[in-house]
């Protein structure tokens, strides 16, 4: 008989009931719903279908490869060397992650760029750099610099120390980061609705104007399934590739960063202003617009019809933290449970947390309305918001947190076993110490989802607080020279928020669990 | 509640429950009625629910439920276990799907007589309680100084003159941009509509996915190339209101031809406990009170003929005589052949 083990079943319980109550079960109710009046056969479904779906996976494809051309200058920058400004950079690569599509959108045609697949392209990969240089650089920056060094002896130059030994230990870092640009953009709304002009649509747009502008339930029911499936497969080749390549190796307890000289320090500088520099081009178009009137002040007065704006920045904040909580928790539990079991079930539970990552929000949003009044009623309530945000949030947590458990020698645990540590303390002393770095990554980017607003919210009943992206869309949504400043200057007070709470969450060290 | 503080906690709670079961067999008053609606309602609506709470002693609560289509499709998927008492922002695009779903509760207003009778609905499923104009706005400065007179009629427009710098927005993304397709339906018919619309795709149209798009990015008054962007009749009075310095007049003006009346409805919800009371709240709300609060909120006009409008109103912009206005049938009916339709000719 085979024993159960308590112990995991309670590391396991809380992600588990999470992901079920708020993913799996709504995302049944709505597809049953939605399925039960599906008509096969409809003229020219199967090929627009067929189109739509090619469109949203090659377009997801290109984003993902040029992203980590992108970011590549930078990510090298920042986990090979130590020099001024490195946080404050990291810090504002994260900016445009979080700038609410419509601005970015408006910056964008500002610029000049027209409605086309190429600015489709530069816009995923101006959202995502972010992610590829932090997920990354995490794990690069503590390469134990020894091994390097080591082949470096034995007579390999720079490029084969990189490309034989740097980047094959990179590959779990990256796979993730990948796996995360790769549904990010494979489920890409926004971007696609204002800088695709109409010839664009990929599946997560289809599903919306299926679902809510032309009622078509069932058929939007069809195309979920459908880009559920693609998710499905791609994230189902991740785990499995993140398996085989995973291998045991000594992380460094610090990073490793060195002080750039004589080349080095030229390539570092073009790097990191480089990046900036072509990051900040899009968001200058905005300062300078909320630049144009005394615009910074009158967000802190009142309006006669939105109140005063800025206050919209306590609710952001108060979302943000609770939703930070809740992911950085249960994606910490989760990663702990994907690492320390094999075998299929661990794979298909690493596989639904990643889901809503790649599930359109129209789907899970809807899902809330039919599912979520039992056993409480909780449509309404002021929790679900960061419930939801915590569900795209998770995934980060976990991809973040997984790489870097995974490197954690199973013999360092056996030890400590042996020597009668109980298995919570093996936990809280080896795992824990490890994992919290790498997990400070997953928890900035938690934050800056919830401050985004991603997810399910925009499509759902839920209390009337508007956060920054809701009040920068209603300023938006009205004519004046005004409300265009005013939504100018609040993005700009959002790019500032993001950079500043990232950057605190960067240095932020819980006593000496994380001081290495 | 210190005075209380020697009674035991049992007797207390027994005392409560036994109020609390009272309360729901004598009198059908609740203490908070739910009204749910669309962001932009939600949003601006500040204190203009307090009179009636005041008056009535019912606080309402209001619940923001994304874009008007996400609005009606939450209303439908749960109206076995309804969100709310009172739905608010249903136009005529989406009122058929609410109607053939059976969500609404009928009820006559209090204030019905002072509506104009072309906009009640049969059986009084919904009350109407504001329309808004889309319309074809013009930057004045822009014709200033150009030879161009500003155009009055449709045909006009289809001179690539004209057509070059008009944008509107798509049908299938927009709301204003479906209301301007009904528009052009209206005006020229079934036979010649899609004529219309090639000739001004030959012209150079500029075509927005969004409002938004169309008004911030592509109209020359905010750098871009069009002088002609579909928006709002009442889009002049606030580029008034909301400018820096507020100007002596409109920097932008209506043009009458091409307008399209959408007209918002508030609806009882089918399964709502207070029925009474939610009736209420639709009456306050086409109250005069609630009514003249309308325009200077949400940028709209009042549904009810005895509410007046404000200077801005009267001064700054043009209510179109005889706007377009197809019903919510018909609209139901045909809306997808049209969309598909408008494609095949405009991204043929």
């Amino acid at each position: 008989m085979r024993q159960i083990r308590w112990g995991w079943v309670a590391v396991a319980a809380l992600p588990v009931i999470f992901i079920g109550y708020f993913f799996v079960y709504p995302l049944m109710r709505i597809l049953a719903l939605g399925l039960s009046e599906l008509s096969i056969g409809a003229s020219g479904v199967e090929a627009r279908l067929f189109r739509v779906g090619w469109f949203t996976l090659w377009q997801a494809i290109v984003s993902t490869v040029l992203t980590f051309l992108a970011a590549a200058p930078l990510t090298w920058a920042v986990s090979s060397y130590r020099f001024k400004g490195r946080r404050l950079a990291m810090a504002l690569t994260t900016v445009p992650f979080v700038m609410p599509t419509v601005v970015v959108g408006a910056a964008f045609l500002a610029m000049g760029w027209r409605e086309s697949i190429g600015a489709i392209l530069v816009a995923h990969v101006f959202f995502n750099v972010a992610v590829v240089v932090r997920t990354v650089s995490t794990l690069w920056s503590r390469i134990d610099p020894r091994i390097q060094e080591g082949a470096r002896v034995l007579g390999a130059s720079e490029w084969q120390v990189f490309r034989r030994i740097t980047l094959p230990l990179l590959r779990p870092a990256m796979a993730a980061a990948a796996s995360i640009v790769f549904l990010f953009t494979f489920t890409s709304f926004g971007v696609v609705l204002i800088l695709g002009g109409f010839r664009y649509a990929t599946l997560e747009v289809e599903i919306y104007r299926q679902a809510v502008t032309l009622f078509d339930l069932p058929l939007a029911a069809a195309l979920a399934i459908v880009q559920l499936v693609g998710v499905g497969g791609a994230l189902y080749w991740y785990s499995r590739y993140q398996e085989r390549t995973a291998v045991s190796w000594t992380l460094e307890r610090g990073s490793n960063l060195r002080r750039p000289k004589g080349r080095a320090r030229i390539g570092v500088a073009f790097a990191t202003l480089g990046t900036l520099l072509a990051l900040a081009v899009p968001l200058s178009t905005l300062i300078s617009r909320s630049l144009a009137g005394s615009y910074y002040p009158a967000l802190f007065r009142e309006d006669p019809i939105v109140g005063v704006p800025v206050f919209s920045a306590v609710n952001s904040l108060f979302f943000a933290v609770a939703a930070t909580v809740l992911a950085t928790i249960i994606g910490v539990l989760a990663a702990t449970v994907i690492v320390g079991r094999t075998g299929d079930m661990s794979r298909w539970f690493d596989l639904t947390l990643m889901l809503p990552l790649g599930t359109s929000a129209v789907t899970i949003g809807f899902g809330f309305i039919v599912a979520l009044d039992w056993p409480i009623d909780i449509r309404a309530s002021r929790w679900l918001v960061p419930a939801a945000h915590a569900l795209v949030a998770v995934p980060f947590v976990v991809r973040s947190t997984v790489p870097t458990l995974r490197s954690v020698p199973t013999e360092t645990r056996d030890a400590a076993s042996v020597l009668g540590a109980s298995p919570f303390r093996v936990w809280r002393e080896i795992d824990l110490p490890i994992v919290s770095r790498a997990a400070m990554v997953g928890a900035a980017f938690a934050f800056v989802i919830s401050l985004g607003e991603f997810g399910a919210t925009s499509f759902v009943a839920r209390p009337a607080s508007a956060t920054i992206p809701t009040m920068i869309f209603r300023l938006l949504s009205r004519p004046g020279q005004s409300s265009l400043g005013m939504a100018m200057a609040l993005s700009v007070v959002l790019a500032a928020l993001t950079a500043a709470v990232v950057m605190t969450i960067d240095r932020a060290r819980f006593g000496n669990v994380g001081r290495f | 509640m210190r005075h209380l503080s020697r009674i035991s906690a049992p007797t207390l709670i027994v005392a409560m429950a036994l109020t609390a079961c009272q309360g729901e067999e004598l009198t059908e008053e609740p203490d908070t009625l739910t009204l749910i609606s669309h962001d932009s309602f939600v949003e601006s609506a500040g204190d203009t629910f307090a009179p009636f709470t005041e008056e009535t002693g019912i606080d309402v609560e209001l619940l923001p439920a994304g874009d008007a289509g996400a609005l009606v499709n939450q209303a439908v998927l749960s109206k076995d276990n309804p969100l709310a008492d009172v739905l608010f922002g249903v136009d005529d695009t989406f009122l058929s799907r609410a109607i053939d779903e059976e969500i609404f509760r009928a009820h006559e207003s209090a204030h019905i007589d002072a509506l104009d009778e072309e906009l009640r609905q049969q059986d009084d499923l919904v009350t109407p309680i504001d329309y808004g104009d889309v319309c074809f706005n013009y930057d004045k400065g822009w014709f200033e100084d150009s030879d161009l007179e500003v155009p009055d009629d449709l045909d006009d427009l289809t001179d690539p003159a004209y057509a070059s710098v008009v944008t509107v927005e798509h049908p299938a993304t927009s709301s204003p941009g479906l209301a301007f397709m009904l528009a052009t339906i209206e005006h020229y018919g079934e036979d010649g509509w899609l004529d219309w619309w090639a000739e001004m795709k030959e012209g150079g149209v500029n075509i927005a996915n969004d409002w938004n798009t169309a008004y911030y990015s592509d109209f020359t008054r905010y750098d871009g190339d069009s002088s002609i962007v579909m928006s709002y009749a009442s889009s002049p009075p606030a580029e008034v209101i909301f400018a820096d310095q507020p100007p002596e007049t409109a920097p932008t003006g209506v043009i009458e031809a091409g307008c399209y009346r959408q007209v918002e409805f508030a609806g009882i919800l089918e399964g709502t406990e207070y029925p009474e009371s939610a009736g209420q709240l639709i009456d306050y709300m086409l109250s005069v009170e609630f009514q003249e609060q309308i325009p200077l909120t949400w940028f709209v006009f009042p549904a009810n003929n005895d509410a007046e409008l404000p200077s801005e109103f009267i001064e700054h912009t043009t209510i179109p005589e005889s706007p377009a206005r197809l019903s919510a049938d018909e609209i139901a009916e045909n809306r997808d052949r049209w969309i598909d339709e408008w494609i095949g000719v405009m991204e043929g």
